[in-house]
């Protein structure tokens, strides 16, 4: 294999600390203070995405898939690891950060309300000395019917929008430096479901029409089946699956993808009896030895408790970090 | 005879723009033991229908027609002491923030016996027995050290769990449950919507599940509403409802879920959008949207009756069934 892939993760980890104040500090210069505590948000993530591609990015809420998504957009520096886009490390050409950009749950919040929305969407691109000052009304009109709204909304304020309309915006606006990749965080979670099917149209319609990759973070596996090529599932920080969205949904490997697949409610399992899987998800600041799954796990042996699994291949381009594939 | 009994209600908020009716001509019955899913798009008037039912509709909104029959008594109307001493005790409600039934500067265990003591005569004792009991009915783990606690000890998962628990504390007769397990995980919630099954069925209690998720209602009701602009569009069995929904709108909902596609392909969209209450279209709040439209659709649809006992309100039907 020659093709650089558009996007390369190599055991990239993110933790947070948490500051001492000067107590705190003092205390452990005569060393009294508590260890300090950190958050393994992500731990030793690997994979690749390739130009033109769909990841979909799947976890429940503390598994570190958004945290993710802000490191490959630059949002954070990774604190261990590399991102390499294009081959070329993040942190050592920051030319190439308006080419990743980030889709937020609510664009309500990344939006100034005191601002139009035209100024604000060709905003980014003139500050990158993308596009002359000049021709900005023209730029922010055609970006607004790229993603079908009307030219003339750009004299509104944020406020004037609805949900849906606002979600539009924000991808315009992300659009506006013409970016390759787009981190999509949760981007339709929030919208009504006829709503979010037009988003969701939307955003492959301009995936064919401009050429775009995308990591799309939900915690909706319906909405991943649906537009993804690929799937990462995460638990606490680690990556436990990838594979095919096909062959993940229908032959799912690791104990957890199983859990979270029968747990989905579905249109057509009418009445069902719901048997849960146990508990709820550990903190990150206290994760569980060996595998983080282990506690909750049906399968849990006693290696489990001990080392943590590492990801293996079990057929082309399917893996799964699971012991019992041992 | 049916528990709960709604009929043509209408709760209407008077605001800058004139009156709005956020609810409008409902009408709607839930049987003893039975589970109501009520579904619809923000906006749509489920929560609104829901708060009504419980006497919780303050000014500058007000129920301005119609009537809510509760196991045989007028709701609307009834005055204050009377709605108190139904609510928590016959009627409960569920959120989908538990925090807006927990007070946060209150141990679990005073605000749990508080609510017994509010409407029985009982002991302390007696009152935290009991609270262990229903802890445990919906699946707490160690209900001694929980009492103890305060909400913020808990996790989403398990305070929903204690606001559960609380709505269930003195055996209400209806339960309504509103988007309890939006905010909540797929893992935590497959957990509750299976705490919530057993308890109904162990319990008798009947339960109104509102909710925007479509899915959910496939799993978990036996009957389902659904709601539009306002309004009532379409009521009847699941099984029958999701397979061959009577109304467009209804059909629609159904369409657009990611699921009920090829994947790839692209969704099925219903155009525009959900009209606001301010400029509703006279007659079919949904033909703006509606691809069978035509004129007849300009004057109020009126109720009709399939097999079944489905109801729509449409005058194009998907299916003509013998009615």
């Amino acid at each position: 294999m020659t093709t650089i892939p558009l996007l390369d993760l190599r055991k990239v980890s993110k933790r947070f600390t948490s500051s001492q104040d000067l107590v705190e500090r003092f205390a452990a210069k005569l060393g009294l203070a508590p260890p300090v505590q950190t958050v393994h948000a992500v731990d030793q993530v690997s994979f690749s995405i390739a130009a033109g591609e769909v990841i979909g990015l799947v976890g429940e809420s503390g598994c570190g898939k958004s945290t993710l998504g802000r490191v490959i957009a630059g949002l954070y520096s990774a604190t261990e690891g590399e991102v390499l886009f294009e081959g070329k490390a993040l942190k050592h050409a920051p030319g190439i950060r308006p080419k990743i950009q980030m889709i937020f749950q609510d664009p309500f919040a990344s939006l100034n309300p005191r601002k139009r929305v035209g100024e604000a969407i060709v905003e980014a691109p003139i500050a990158h000395g993308l596009l002359p000052a000049s021709q900005a009304t023209e730029q922010a009109a055609k970006l607004l019917e790229q993603v079908g709204l009307d030219a003339s909304y750009a004299r509104r304020f944020p406020h004037q929008f609805s949900g849906g309309q606002r979600a539009r915006i924000g991808i315009a606006r992300a659009l506006a430096v013409e970016p390759t990749l787009l981190v999509c965080d949760e981007a339709v979670a929030a919208l009504d479901v006829s709503i979010q099917a037009q988003v969701i149209n939307l955003f492959m319609d301009l995936r064919e029409r401009l050429a775009l990759t995308y990591l799309f973070i939900s915690h909706d596996l319906g909405v991943v089946r649906h537009i993804a090529d690929r799937v990462v599932v995460m638990y606490l920080g680690r990556v436990v699956e990838i594979g095919q969205t096909a062959e993940l949904h229908d032959h799912p490997n690791h104990p957890y993808t199983q859990a979270l697949l029968a747990e989905v409610p579905r249109l057509d399992r009418r009445n069902i009896a719901y048997t849960p899987i146990k508990g709820e998800i550990p903190s990150p600041l206290n994760p569980p030895t060996g595998c983080h799954f282990h506690p909750r796990c049906p399968h849990a042996m006693p290696v489990c408790a001990e080392q943590a699994p590492a990801l293996r291949e079990l057929s082309a381009g399917h893996w799964s970090a699971c012991h019992l594939n041992d | 005879m049916s528990l709960l009994e709604i009929t043509s209600l209408r709760t209407e908020f008077s605001t800058r723009l004139g009156l709005l009716p956020a609810v409008d001509d409902v009408s709607l019955q839930v049987h003893p033991g039975e589970i109501l899913g009520l579904v619809g798009e923000s906006g749509s008037g489920k929560s609104v229908t829901g708060f009504s039912i419980m006497g919780l509709i303050d000014a500058p909104g007000k129920i301005t027609q119609g009537s809510i029959r509760f196991e045989g008594k007028e709701l609307v109307g009834a005055n204050e002491e009377s709605l108190r001493q139904l609510r928590g005790d016959r009627l409960a409600m569920i959120f989908q923030d538990p925090m807006m039934t927990l007070n946060p500067v209150l141990r679990v265990d005073t605000q749990m016996i508080e609510t017994l003591q509010a409407h029985r005569s009982m002991s302390a004792e007696q009152a935290r027995a009991r609270c262990r009991e229903v802890l445990v009915q919906v699946g707490i783990a160690s209900p001694d050290e929980r009492l103890k606690q305060y909400p913020h000890q808990f996790s989403g998962g398990m305070r929903q769990r204690v606001a559960i628990a609380i709505a269930l504390l003195l055996r209400p007769a209806l339960i309504i449950a509103d988007e309890p397990t939006t905010a909540l995980d797929v893992t935590v919630q497959g957990q509750i919507l299976f705490e919530m099954q057993r308890l109904t069925r162990e319990t008798g209690t009947a339960l109104i599940w509102i909710t925007h998720d479509l899915a959910v209602v496939a799993g978990l009701a036996q009957r389902v509403a659904v709601m539009y602009a306002g309004r009532i569009v379409e009521t009847g069995p699941v099984e029958q409802v999701l397979n061959a929904p009577l109304h467009p709108y209804t059909r629609g909902l159904l369409d657009s879920v990611p699921a009920n596609n090829a994947r790839g392909q692209r969704l099925h969209q219903i155009p525009g959008m959900t009209p606001s209450l301010v400029n509703r279209p006279k007659g079919c709040a949904f033909r703006n949207r509606c691809s069978f439209a035509g004129e007849d659709c300009a004057v109020d649809p009126p109720v009709r009756e399939f097999a079944d006992e489905r109801l729509v309100r449409c005058v194009r039907p998907l299916l003509e069934v013998k009615p």
